[in-house]
């Protein structure tokens, strides 16, 4: 088992430059493509560096179980699963604690900006699966969550799109990738929608001083545009 | 003319507000607005004197999209057609269903939706006594053009008969589209699926649930052509196009029946 | 049982000028802390938040390490929504709220480097201490993950390594144990989001009326080492910097009152 224990970095930072060559502020290659999924209503892949995510969207369909069932709206189902391949070490198969906590932060991260109210008693389900996971596993699936309801047509108050904030070597930086992850110091994933700015999802653990937390989430809020103009890309480019 | 106000803010400490007001020339074309393809959270306009309709809300002065779909801009009102997304019924509207279950009293019809509707045994105009078979009338597998009579919001759906324009329909196959394409395929004032009866021979029911009915030779090209609105429901210039495609399709079908004399 | 909807309706509206039970929004209950409440434990908490119970007994036992942590111990957090506690509660495996609710607070736990899971090593890559902190809710009415946070952490500070045998056994009744080696004192503070208004530890009626939760879990230094948000709703910048100032006021409070508790333990 020895040699599925990552390299130890002295340093995640080198002369102002993180190990994959990114700066501080900087998201790693974001790729999103639509419709990958024909037989789903709405599907989505996206691609955050080595992190790969893809996104189906079933419904609005008939609410299953039946007791969960609400007369006024829609209920949203996620399910977060990392495939038994995606990591070094085999996954179980099957939910685990992860993985339910994860569904429910991504749920709530999504459905505050669906007009549930326009489907009472059905239910819509998101299936998230990540294939390949480098750290921020959890952001990406949100992120093509997202895709994968707009283009299922759910009606939605906006896009939201996810990224985790980090502090590395002390500093504060965008996106972590595995290493980065694994030896940095502090985690927040974070959410935000596009059209108010509002925070939909956000986690933390290790370290951050009050000052620190307010500009990590000032850097995060800004961090995040490219990604929703990737999403924007993607759909249309879907559409034309 | 338009007038356009740039906001910069450039640092934390000394945020700068600056405002130019530029004038440009822009010649707005009709098609740049409309049929443009918006996101949900887009901004459609910024004013109080536009009635947000269908695919859109409103939150103080901003209209924003709410679907991924195609922007349509009248004088007052603005809205969204979307791509693609779930037909909710509702009262008033044709729809085309298959009857799936034969109750004591009612028949259930699935018509694309998560919950069937029910057509009771007063939903039809033959007078049925009570305890008859209702099999009689409609089988399971039967196709129906219905009217949506009434839809509760815990979607409970009535759908009736008895409307002069609903019937059973006999033979020919259904189609499945979008409902949101709908409008696109019935046209204009009915001009876009005119043209296709005109130019098939074939008939053709259209229900709002997005499933049409085509019965008649000619019915593949009809169902090309249904395919085609389906996909470039965005383009304009689509009736034209069509007609193009249909005149085309027709001289060839025309021809080859000649080859075949 | 679920909520009245004209009582959510009523409560929502009521919130903006007062609480259902007169407190002020920033206004925690009676919080009381008992701390060495099981004999058969290594450690052991009971806190009651108003009327909201919970009991933590922390175990300990000798297990293998993680690979990539051969010289460390390992730290369990779990809970147990009994249907004892709630009628909203079922029997069965863990739902995804006591899910959420552990690795909340072991979250707080771990990444402030609460316990010295260095010291928990007895053989390095064989042989280390598990401390499994087991959170039992004995009565819900709101604001759980304060209650069983702060239990927690008044658990593991009055818990005791038991004694090894030369055979290998461990023997739990030797008086010679010691403690075990808890350096910070993470407290997690909730607040909730109702129409609009921010709400310390809410109640049970006020959390099935709730938009959003945040919990803000603060160090001994002033610093955040955990968050969490909960609930369908989102949240601006500023209400969740709002939640962040008032979890670091409200944590340092807590904080002095489970130093107090885990010291008249010892005495």
């Amino acid at each position: 088992m020895a040699s599925n224990v990552p390299k130890k970095y002295e340093k995640l930072i080198v002369n102002g430059k993180r190990l994959d060559g990114r700066k501080l502020d900087e998201l790693r290659p974001t790729k999103i493509e639509v419709g990958i999924i024909p037989s789903a209503d709405g599907s989505a892949y996206v691609e955050v560096g080595k992190t790969k995510v893809m996104a189906a969207v079933h419904g609005p369909k008939e609410m299953f179980p039946r007791h969960m069932m609400n007369e006024d709206r829609a209920v949203l189902n996620v399910r977060y699963a990392m495939l038994p391949f995606s990591t070094s070490d085999r996954i179980r198969p099957g939910p685990s604690r992860r993985s339910n906590e994860i569904s429910k932060v991504a749920r709530h991260a999504l459905e505050s900006v669906i007009f549930l109210e326009e489907y009472p008693t059905m239910g819509i389900d998101l299936t998230l699966d990540v294939i390949q996971a480098d750290a921020g596993t959890r952001a990406t699936a949100i992120t093509a969550g997202a895709v994968a309801l707009a283009h299922a047509g759910i009606p939605m108050k906006g896009l939201v799109a996810a990224t985790a904030m980090g502090k590395i070597d002390g500093k504060l930086a965008v996106d972590l990738n595995g290493p980065e992850d694994n030896f940095g110091d502090t985690d927040m994933p974070f959410a935000m929608v596009s059209t108010n700015k509002d925070i939909t999802l956000l986690q933390m653990d290790g370290d951050f001083t009050p000052d620190e937390f307010k500009k990590a989430l000032s850097m995060a809020k800004k961090a995040i545009e490219p990604i929703f103009e990737e999403q924007r890309k993607a759909l249309l480019r879907y559409h034309e | 003319m338009t007038s356009v106000k740039i906001i910069s803010k450039d640092s934390k400490d000394k945020i700068k507000t600056e405002e130019k007001v530029v004038t440009a020339k822009v010649e707005v074309k009709k098609d740049e607005t409309n049929n443009k393809i918006v996101l949900p959270g887009d901004v459609l306009v910024e004013s109080i004197d536009f009635l947000a309709g269908y695919g859109t809300y409103r939150e103080g002065k901003k209209i924003y999209s709410k679907v991924l779909g195609i922007l349509r801009k009248q004088e007052h009102a603005i809205s969204v057609i979307p791509f693609s997304g779930l037909y909710m019924p509702k009262a008033g509207d044709f729809i085309i269903g298959e009857v799936v279950y034969i109750g004591y009293s009612n028949w259930k019809v699935d018509f694309g939706c998560p919950y069937d509707a029910t057509l009771p045994m007063s939903g039809i105009p033959e007078f049925i006594e009570n305890g008859a078979d209702l099999t009689r009338y409609y089988k399971r597998g039967d196709l129906i053009f219905a009217l949506v009579d009434s839809a509760t919001k815990g979607m409970i759906i009535q759908l009736s008969l008895k409307d002069r324009r609903t019937r059973k329909l006999f033979g020919g196959k259904v189609i499945k589209v979008p409902s949101q394409k709908v409008p696109r395929i019935i046209g204009k004032s009915g001009t876009m699926i005119s043209q296709i009866k005109d130019k098939t021979g074939c008939i053709i029911n259209v229900g709002q649930n997005g499933w049409i009915w085509i019965k008649g030779d000619n019915e593949a090209l009809a169902t090309e052509a249904i395919q085609m609105i389906n996909k470039m429901s965005h383009k304009s210039g689509l009736t034209d196009t069509i007609a193009k495609f249909l005149n085309k399709g027709a001289g060839k079908n025309i021809a080859e029946d000649k080859k075949n004399e | 049982m679920s909520m009245l909807k004209q009582n959510r309706q009523y409560l929502r509206e009521k919130i903006i000028s007062s609480r259902e039970d007169g407190r002020s929004h920033t206004e925690y209950r009676p919080i009381t802390i008992k701390t060495g409440v099981l004999d058969k434990a290594e450690g052991s908490a009971r806190v009651t938040i108003g009327k909201s119970d919970v009991l933590v007994g922390v175990k300990m036992d000798i297990g293998t390490p993680f690979p990539d942590s051969p010289k460390e111990g390992i730290l369990m957090v779990n809970s147990e929504f009994s249907a004892i506690a709630s009628p909203d509660f079922e029997n069965g495996p863990p739902r995804e709220d006591s899910i959420e609710l552990s690795r909340v607070i072991d979250r707080g736990i771990r990444e402030s480097h609460t316990i010295d899971v260095g010291k928990l090593c007895i053989e390095e890559g064989e042989k280390v201490w598990m401390v499994f902190a087991d959170i039992n809710i004995l009565n819900y009415d709101g604001n759980l993950i304060d209650a069983a946070g702060i239990a927690t952490i008044a658990a593991l500070m009055t818990a005791n390594i038991p004694k090894i045998e030369k055979d290998g056994t461990i023997n739990r009744d030797d008086e010679s144990k010691s403690a075990l080696p808890v350096t910070e004192i993470p407290v997690p503070v909730s607040a909730g989001l109702i129409n609009g208004i921010i709400v310390v530890d809410m109640t049970k009626n006020e959390e099935k009326c709730a938009d959003a939760v945040m919990t803000i879990t603060t160090k001994k230094d002033g610093n955040f080492c955990a968050m969490q948000k909960a609930g369908p709703s989102a949240l601006s910048e500023e209400q969740i910097l709002n939640i962040a100032e008032l979890s670091q006021k409200e944590s340092k409070k807590i904080r002095s009152m489970i130093e107090k508790a885990v010291k008249a333990n010892k005495n």
